[in-house]
């Protein structure tokens, strides 16, 4: 299977406080990869680091090819990205946050268009196309901004807990999507806090303090620790506590 | 390039949509060009004498007359004692005392020679010179003519010299015309240093930026990209105060317009290379503000604007070879007002452009794609 995604004993020292400690993990070409971990236990860092908005302390990491230390341009035109912080351009209208990331992408005119009225359709959001981005609900902003950020068909694409403040029936409509995009051969790298989402993933590592703890088929993580959820793993490994 | 103008069209949108801000784009420039030329004048008017006459002689109250006649002097109070009067002065009720001791008429006779005594608050120290200044000259006259009473032949055959002033560039002495040009310029920076910082620093806030970085645009795109809208609307703005300055306050402009444009074009590069600048060491907004408003204030002060940089101390004009305020408004009025040609403003232009070089250098290599 073709890796997109290779971490290597990747490191990240801010001073004396090691963020992400040798972390070692790689991500087959259209899969799922759940990344998850309590709140400053270096998921962030590491997504940054893959994304090139951060310089590495040590170790090695490639993805779709590229190298993290030298090649962060080429990995830019390469991966799609979405964070937690919403990143559309809320005094924009949906049609003109598309056209001017396609822009930005290097999409040309044409490109942009034909894009633009795919993603309308497909999001049924012909009727709002021209509204300002700000009136949306959160669902459909979140659903947006992850065409966008595909926008430029990537091999891989990262999301920092994008699902965070919506209800469960949008979260749902929302991984629907990423499973089609996944099967199409995207490689999928997301954060959660939502132990639903992680039986969602096709495989997940949990971070503690910086350092990988686990890593498996969500299954597997359930039958290791006898669990009988996702949820019971993290309390385990997170919490250092069982909720069994 | 392609990517430059997404990033300009973007931009425009963003600004064309804000009205508040649009509005205020091009409403208070227009409106402090107004206000400042009007109200900040230092015209001395309506100077509050008290005066202290412990001679109450025909000579004394000749020369008490003298001040009541005069349009800028005010005679608020008559006091009976020096001591009084400084109280007045104290109570900032009086701007000035003039003290006509006893004897003033005997002494004028018999020696041929008497004193008063002016007492200024001189807390505003220009507004002081000014009022002993208008005094002085009031007492002068009174001088002069009992000279001429006294001694039939006129004293001006006896070679004085006569001064006859004449206001070159600005005859009619107009604090208007003064200002105008300089404020001209200092609009400028508001647009370029503050309202482009705000508008980077903005997108940091909102996390607009960390997407931007993960994207493919180089440096230079973004920073042409973000940086041009301003540079335009600052142009506009330019001209909007020319126009407003030309044809309301009826400044002349004896200069090229063209040599004004490309002063304008200069400095606005220099303002937004500050503003990017300061736009890369803020994280939040408040700090960009209080940034760019700690360099504002500086650079107003220091720039000859209000009070002439020659008269400041030695340090303050060494500081003053950084400050591009200094330099453009002295382009200003050159070419403005003397219709200075390119050779009289070059010196100007050549310590703007490395300035403008230096800073947008220093902005350039201290944005980063990264975190």
């Amino acid at each position: 299977m073709e890796k997109v995604v290779i971490a290597d004993k990747l490191t990240k020292k801010f001073g004396n406080f090691i963020a992400t400690n040798e972390i070692t993990f790689a991500v087959d070409k259209g899969e799922i990869f759940g990344f998850l971990g309590a709140n400053g236990a270096g998921k962030t860092t590491a997504m940054r680091m893959l994304c090139g908005l951060l310089k590495p302390s040590s170790g090695d990491a490639k993805v779709a090819g590229f190298d993290v230390y030298t090649q962060t341009e080429k990995i830019k035109e390469r991966i799609g990205y979405m964070s937690q912080k919403f990143s559309l351009y809320e005094d924009l209208t949906v049609r003109e946050n598309i056209k001017f990331y396609g822009g930005i992408y290097g999409l040309r005119l044409p490109a942009i268009k034909s894009k633009t009225e795919y993603i309308l359709e497909k999001l049924s959001l012909g009727e709002v196309a021209d509204t300002l981005v700000a009136s949306l609900p959160l669902g459909w902003k979140q659903r947006l901004a992850f065409s966008i950020a595909m926008l430029h068909e990537p091999p891989v694409v990262f999301l920092d807990e994008p699902t965070g403040g919506v209800d469960p029936i949008t979260r749902r409509q929302f991984w629907d999507m990423l499973y089609e995009a996944a099967s199409n051969g995207t490689t999928i790298f997301i954060t959660t806090h939502y132990m639903d989402e992680a039986e969602y993933c096709n495989r997940v590592s949990i971070m503690v303090d910086g350092r990988i703890q686990a890593l498996d088929t969500p299954r597997r993580l359930r039958e290791q620790y006898g669990v009988e959820s996702m949820d019971g793993v993290f309390q385990i490994l997170a919490r250092g506590t069982s909720t069994k | 390039m392609r990517r430059i103008l997404f990033l300009v069209e973007k931009e425009f949108k963003q600004i064309l949509r804000n009205r508040v801000l649009l509005r205020m784009m091009l409403i208070t420039p227009i409106l402090q060009l107004i206000l400042l030329s009007y109200a900040a004048n230092f015209e001395v008017k309506d100077l509050q004498i008290t005066i202290v006459d412990s001679d109450h002689s025909t000579y004394s109250r000749r020369l008490v007359s003298k001040f009541s006649h005069i349009e800028n002097f005010h005679i608020s109070t008559y006091e009976p004692s020096y001591k009084q009067a400084s109280l007045q002065l104290l109570k900032n009720s009086s701007d000035i005392v003039l003290v006509i001791p006893p004897h003033f008429e005997r002494d004028l006779y018999r020696n041929n020679r008497a004193e008063v005594q002016l007492m200024v608050n001189a807390i505003d120290g220009s507004k002081a010179g000014i009022a002993s200044g208008y005094a002085a000259s009031i007492i002068r006259d009174f001088n002069a003519e009992i000279l001429t009473e006294n001694f039939p032949a006129p004293p001006l055959q006896n070679g004085q010299v006569m001064i006859a002033n004449q206001y070159w560039y600005n005859p009619q002495l107009e604090y208007k015309t003064f200002m105008v040009p300089g404020i001209l310029f200092e609009l400028l920076l508001l647009i370029g240093g503050l309202i482009a910082s705000l508008n980077i620093v903005r997108e940091k806030e909102v996390g607009t930026m960390e997407q931007l970085n993960v994207t493919p645009i180089k440096k230079y795109q973004f920073i042409i990209g973000k940086l041009t809208p301003f540079v335009i609307i600052g142009l506009v703005q330019f001209t909007a105060g020319l126009l407003v300055g030309v044809f309301l306050f009826g400044i002349p402009l004896e200069g090229s317009i063209l040599l004004m444009y490309m002063f304008a074009l200069l400095f606005l590069l220099l303002c937004v290379g500050l503003g990017l600048f300061i736009s890369n060491i803020s994280q939040t907004m408040q700090q960009a503000m209080f940034a760019a408003f700690f360099c504002l204030v500086l650079f107003i002060l220091l720039s000859g604007l209000f009070a002439s940089t020659e008269n400041m101390p030695l340090w303050a004009q060494y500081l003053n070879y950084l400050n591009p305020l200094k330099y453009i408004i002295e382009v200003g009025r050159n070419v403005m007002l003397k219709g200075s040609s390119f050779y009289e403003v070059q010196s100007q232009f050549f310590a703007l452009s490395l300035l403008t070089v230096l800073i947008l250098s220093l902005a350039m290599w201290r944005y980063r794609k990264t975190v």
